[in-house]
C-alpha cells in the first residue's frame, strides 16, 4: 500500500547552483513546501517571477493534518489554476450536529448562498492538497515557468545583507551558499527560519491535549460534522467526527492536560477509546494518530527587511475553526502581488509593510476567534463551565442560544477595514459586504463566475455605467471588466445604487468604489492601492 | 447612548422577587447555579443591547459611585 505521503515527490538531486564558482542569486527563495510555500511559488511563477522552494524533506506531509479548506482558499486555488482537483476530490458537507452529554442539542445547515462557484468548504487531507499544488507547480515548470522545488535542502543560515539575503543550504552532498533577492519563510509553526533569525513568537498556551485519530472505516455515519461536549464516551471533554475522502474519518478527542502522551498514542490505548465512541461492532483501521497541544500566538511583525514570514511560521491558532492553512493561503494571496510590483520596480518597497499591516490584522482576528472557541470548548473556571453548560442546555430548546455555542468559528476571509491601501468608500449605501477592504463576493456572470473573470492585475469592475478599457498610473494598469448587473451582482455590489465602479486588487479585495467613473479619483485610488501614498 | 435603568422599575417588586426565590427552592447548589446562568443568558438576549449589558456588568461589580 503506497500512500501519497510515502512517495518522494521531489527527491534531492544535485543542482548546478551547488557547483557555481560564486553564489547564485535567485529572485525569490521560499523555505518550506507545505500548502503556503507551494501556493506562494505557484502565484509567483504565474506572474513570471523566479521562485525556488527549498524543503528539507522530499514528500508531502504525513497524516491528514489540515482537513478543512474554506471557500476563500478554493477561490485562491482557482486563481492558482488548481481549484478543480481539490473540489473534485474533497468531501462537501453542510450539516453540523452538536451533542451535549447523551443528547443532540441542535443541528445547523451551512448551506451557502447560491450563485457562488465554490462551496463553503471541503474536507480534504492535507497530503492531497499538497499533492495537487505540487502537480500544478510541475505543470507550470514544464511549460517553462521559472519555478522549482529542491528536496533534501535544509536552510541552516540566513543573513539579510540589505540588498539581498544570503543562505546556507545543507544537502545530503554537503552545504552551499545561495542568494535571494527576497526570502519567504513558510516553514511552519516551529519555523527554523524564525529561530535562525532569533525572532519572537509570543502568545497564549492552552493547557490541553487533543488526540487525533484518522481511521478508515465503512461507517454508517452521514457526511456531517459532529461535535460532542461532555459525551459519555469522553466524560468532561469534547469530541469531533469529520469525514474525509477515501473512507477516512477524522476523530478528535480532548484528553485534558495531565496525561502521558507517549502512552496515550499507543494503539492499545487509542483503540478502546475509539470503540467506546463508534461502538464495539464497527471495524476500523488506524491510519494516523497524533497528540497535539496548541497555542495562539504570532510574530510581532511578519516582514523583517527582505525576509517575509507567511502561514504558521508567522502565526498559530487552535485548530477549531480551520484558521491555520486557510489563513496561510490568505497570507500569500496578499503578499505575492505586492512582491511582484516591488520586484518590477512599479511600487515602493514600503508596499510590503502593508502585507504586515493587513495580515497581522487578519492574524489577530483569527487568534481572537480561535481563543474564544477554545474558551468555550475548555472552560477555564467553574463559572465559565456553568455558563457553557447553560448555553448548551438552552440551545436544545431555544434558537437564541444557538449562536452562542462555539465549537469553532469557521474560517472566513479577512476584510481589511483599516488598510492604508483603501480609499474612503464613496458608495457607502451599497452593500457592506463589498466595502473597501472586502474580498470580492462571487456571483454568476454569463455561463461562468465573476471571480474567474478578474485579471492577474488590478481590475476595474464597471456595473451599469461606462469607463475606458484601462486606466494606468505609472506602469500599473487596471483593466476594465464591464458588466450589465445581473440579479446577484446587483444584490452583492449595487444595493440601492443604480451603477458602480469597483477598483479590485490582484488578490480580489476591493480597494475603492464609486457610483460612476471619475478618472482623477480612480487614478488616485490606484496609486494608493500600490502603496504610492504611504 | 445606552441607558441602564437603576431606579425602581418593577411594578410588583415583592412578587417578582418572590418568584425568583421560589424558582430556586429545593434545588441543589449546582442546579441553582445552572438556573441562574440560564436566566442571565435569557435576560441578556431579551435586552439585546451590548452597551446596556456592559453598563449592567459594570453596575453589578459595584465599582461605580454608589447610587
Amino acid at each position: 500500500m503506497n500512500k501519497i505521503f510515502e512517495i518522494p515527490l521531489y527527491p534531492y538531486t544535485r543542482h548546478p547552483d551547488q557547483d557555481a564558482s560564486s553564489p547564485v542569486r535567485r529572485k525569490v527563495v521560499i523555505v518550506g513546501a507545505g500548502p503556503v510555500g507551494l501556493a506562494a511559488a505557484i502565484d509567483l511563477a504565474q506572474q513570471g517571477i523566479e521562485a525556488v522552494i527549498l524543503d528539507e524533506n522530499d514528500r508531502v506531509s504525513f497524516g491528514s493534518r489540515a482537513i478543512c479548506f474554506a471557500k476563500r482558499t478554493l477561490e485562491i486555488s482557482d486563481r492558482l489554476g488548481c481549484g478543480d482537483p481539490l473540489v473534485e476530490k474533497g468531501v462537501q458537507w453542510n450539516i453540523g450536529k452538536v451533542f451535549f452529554d447523551e443528547r443532540k442539542v441542535y443541528d445547523f445547515n451551512l448551506l451557502p448562498e447560491g450563485g457562488h462557484r465554490r462551496p463553503a468548504f471541503i474536507n480534504l487531507q492535507q497530503y492531497y492538497f499538497e499533492e495537487y499544488l505540487v502537480n500544478r507547480l510541475r505543470a507550470l515548470e514544464s511549460e517553462g515557468a521559472p519555478v522549482s522545488i529542491r528536496g533534501g535542502s535544509k536552510v541552516t543560515s540566513i543573513e539579510d545583507r540589505g540588498d539581498h539575503v544570503s543562505l546556507v543550504v545543507k544537502t545530503p552532498e554537503g552545504a552551499y551558499t545561495l542568494e535571494a533577492d527576497w526570502l519567504i519563510a513558510c516553514d511552519g509553526a516551529a519555523s527554523p527560519a524564525r529561530q535562525i533569525l532569533g525572532l519572537d513568537f509570543v502568545g497564549r498556551v492552552f493547557e490541553d491535549n487533543f488526540l487525533i485519530a484518522d481511521v478508515v472505516m465503512d461507517a454508517e455515519f452521514p457526511t456531517e460534522r459532529w461535535f460532542w461536549f461532555d459525551p459519555p464516551f469522553n466524560k468532561g471533554q469534547s469530541a469531533l467526527l469529520h469525514k474525509q475522502p477515501d473512507g477516512v474519518w477524522r476523530i478528535d478527542l480532548q484528553l485534558g492536560w495531565n496525561i502521558d502522551k507517549e502512552k496515550e498514542k499507543k494503539p492499545e490505548n487509542v483503540i478502546p477509546r475509539l470503540k467506546a465512541m463508534l461502538g464495539e461492532e464497527v471495524n476500523f483501521e488506524l491510519e494516523w494518530v497524533s497528540i497535539y497541544t496548541f497555542q495562539c500566538r504570532r510574530m510581532e511583525r511578519f516582514r523583517h527587511g527582505r525576509v517575509l514570514f507567511a502561514g504558521d511560521s508567522a502565526h498559530q491558532v487552535s485548530p477549531f475553526g480551520a484558521r491555520g492553512a486557510n489563513s496561510g493561503l490568505q497570507d500569500t494571496d496578499n503578499l505575492v502581488w505586492k512582491l511582484k510590483l516591488v520586484i518590477d520596480g512599479s511600487a515602493p518597497a514600503s508596499l510590503l509593510d502593508t502585507y504586515d499591516v493587513e495580515r497581522v490584522y487578519g492574524a489577530d482576528e483569527n487568534i481572537l476567534n480561535s481563543s474564544r472557541s477554545t474558551d468555550f470548548i475548555t472552560p477555564k473556571s467553574e463559572q465559565s463551565r456553568i455558563f457553557r453548560d447553560a448555553v448548551l442546555d438552552l440551545s436544545e430548546h431555544y434558537a437564541f442560544a444557538r449562536p452562542l455555542v462555539n465549537s469553532g468559528r469557521l474560517s472566513m476571509p479577512c476584510t481589511y477595514d483599516t488598510s492604508p491601501l483603501n480609499t474612503t468608500d464613496a458608495l457607502p449605501d451599497a452593500p457592506a459586504r463589498a466595502r473597501p477592504g472586502s474580498p470580492c463576493p462571487d456571483a454568476p456572470v454569463g455561463s461562468g463566475f465573476l471571480l474567474d473573470q478578474l485579471g492577474k492585475g488590478f481590475t476595474l469592475l464597471v456595473l451599469n455605467t461606462d469607463a475606458p478599457a484601462a486606466v494606468s498610473v505609472g506602469e500599473v494598469e487596471a483593466r476594465t471588466l464591464s458588466i450589465a448587473a445581473t440579479k446577484e451582482l446587483a444584490e452583492r455590489y449595487l444595493g440601492e445604487a443604480t451603477s458602480a465602479v469597483y477598483l479590485i486588487r490582484p488578490d480580489q479585495h476591493v480597494a475603492a468604489r464609486w457610483g460612476r467613473y471619475d478618472e482623477t479619483a480612480v487614478k488616485s485610488a490606484l496609486a494608493r492601492a500600490c502603496g504610492k501614498e504611504l | 447612548m445606552a441607558n441602564l435603568i437603576l431606579t425602581p422599575n418593577l411594578p410588583r417588586a415583592d412578587d417578582t422577587y418572590a418568584d425568583l426565590l421560589a424558582a430556586h427552592e429545593g434545588l441543589s447548589k449546582a442546579a441553582s447555579d445552572a438556573l441562574n446562568a440560564r436566566l442571565i443568558l435569557i435576560l441578556m438576549n431579551h435586552v439585546g443591547d451590548q452597551a446596556i449589558i456592559r453598563e449592567a456588568l459594570k453596575a453589578a461589580k459595584l465599582e461605580n459611585e454608589s447610587a
